[in-house]
């Protein structure tokens, strides 16, 4: 039995960004795909409060909930800090991860889905969301500063998914005049290795978000 | 350099209650000012300018903000008066305490906040089978031990611990239930927190609660009566 295996789904961002903090430290693990539409009784085992991916499991012992495995996978492991040493910056790290969970990622979401008049609300909300991650990363090339940490990592929807959401559905939201810094930091982000290597191929993606419109706009 | 804390805080919010515990079992003094959230500082405003909400907990002229933050923010700063700390050393015990902390957050509080709001009976009923739900799985991962620590106080047990006052205003006539017939163990737990001084200091009277919520809801038109 591998020591490290990890529950996930290939197209969920919450489930890369695990898979990063993995590679991040060099760790080794077994990945095991999960079906959400038909979930193992050992995901359910493993996660029964949320019953959800990503779940990390560490010698037979799980962990849900993608930041604070993020948070146990640098306790854990030797290796490139993922978030800061100093407290001060812990908590700025942990402040702006959850925002990102929280604030962001339900309105961008909303907004590529949504038509009309809740198109309109949720982009309003996403955009004064992004403003202060724009104001956030300012002069910086990551939010962790010369390296990828947390909330690069928590990131990962803002840098890659929804982009290629937007293209789709024909929302332009993250614009490159309105949010230069946004745009900037993306491009560095999903240049660096390890984080191309934990991303879903684009055409697969596109193809699921396609798929989204073509369910929506079938007749009922 | 001397340590300056300060406070921003709302008295009835059961965010600033764990955090005002966990500052008493850490010993810090500090200062506290109590906001008007229909009329917020420019203080709090420019401490908190993303969210504008309370408690924000400003070390030497800087502010953290989110209550789970500044607790592991105090605790990573300094010990308690025993020389330890709320959270395990252990990385998987920690996880797990974070794991339920934020378990709290989302369900539990969203529990407690649709039984303070509920508009008709049936709203109710669902909130409080909700937060039951809730409370027999945190029940569950108290089991025997006397604290969410074990033997002494932990991070858990000061995350869930600003909800102390609420459960007995639960029970005073709150909700339809009583959360000491269906949690037991969980109401043992929280009188004996609220035996701790940090607790009994920092936390609203359950009675005044009580009253407050209630009046709360008769000033929006929401009826107390079923």
């Amino acid at each position: 039995m591998a020591e490290v295996k990890m529950f996930g789904a290939w197209g969920s961002p919450f489930s890369k960004r695990v898979e990063m903090g993995l590679k991040l430290k060099g760790v080794e693990y077994e990945y095991i795909e999960e079906d959400l539409n038909n979930k193992s009784s050992l995901l359910l085992n493993y996660n029964p409060v949320h019953k959800k991916v990503p779940v990390l499991v560490h010698n037979g012992k799980p962990i849900a909930e993608s930041l604070i495995i993020l948070e146990y996978i640098d306790e854990a492991w030797e290796g490139p800090d993922i978030l800061p040493k100093d407290p001060y910056e812990r908590a700025n790290a942990r402040f702006w991860a959850k925002f990102i969970d929280e604030k962001c990622m339900p309105p961008m979401w909303k907004a590529c889905w949504s038509i009309g008049e809740e198109r309109a609300k949720a982009k309003e909300e996403a955009s004064e969301a992004l403003k202060f991650l724009e104001n956030e990363i300012n002069g910086q090339k990551f939010f962790g500063g010369d390296t990828i940490g947390l909330v690069d990592i928590a990131a990962n929807f803002i840098g890659y998914w929804f982009r290629i959401a937007e293209e789709i559905v024909g929302l332009e939201l993250m614009t490159q005049d309105k949010y230069p810094n946004l745009c900037k930091w993306a491009e560095e982000y999903c240049k660096c290795s390890f984080v191309k290597e934990n991303l879903p191929p684009k055409d697969k993606l596109a193809d699921i978000f396609k798929g989204i419109i073509q369910a929506q706009s079938a007749p009922k | 350099m001397s340590e300056e804390w300060v406070l921003l805080d709302f008295r009835p919010s059961m965010f600033s209650y764990r955090v005002k515990i966990a500052l008493a079992e850490k010993g810090i003094s500090y200062e506290c000012r109590e906001e008007d959230l229909r009329n917020k500082s420019p203080l709090l405003l420019e401490m908190n300018p993303v969210h504008k909400k309370i408690p924000v907990l400003i070390h030497n002229g800087k502010p953290i903000c989110e209550s789970v933050n500044i607790i592991q923010y105090i605790d990573e700063v300094c010990k308690d008066k025993n020389g330890l700390q709320f959270l395990p050393s252990d990385p998987y015990e920690k996880a797990q305490a974070r794991f339920w902390a934020d378990f709290i957050d989302k369900k539990l509080h969203v529990a407690s906040m649709k039984i303070t709001w509920h508009k008709t009976k049936e709203e109710l009923e669902e909130a409080e089978k909700e937060m039951i739900d809730c409370l027999k799985l945190l029940e569950q991962e108290l089991g025997d031990k006397p604290y969410f620590g074990g033997e002494r106080l932990g991070y858990l047990d000061i995350v869930l611990g600003g909800f102390c006052s609420w459960f007995c205003a639960i029970d005073l006539g709150l909700g339809n239930i009583s959360i000491d017939a269906e949690c037991s163990k969980l109401m043992e737990w929280t009188k004996r927190c609220m035996e701790r001084e940090s607790f009994s200091k920092s936390l609203e009277e359950p009675h005044k609660l009580h009253d407050f919520v209630v009046q709360m809801r008769e000033r929006w038109g929401l009826t107390n009566k079923y």
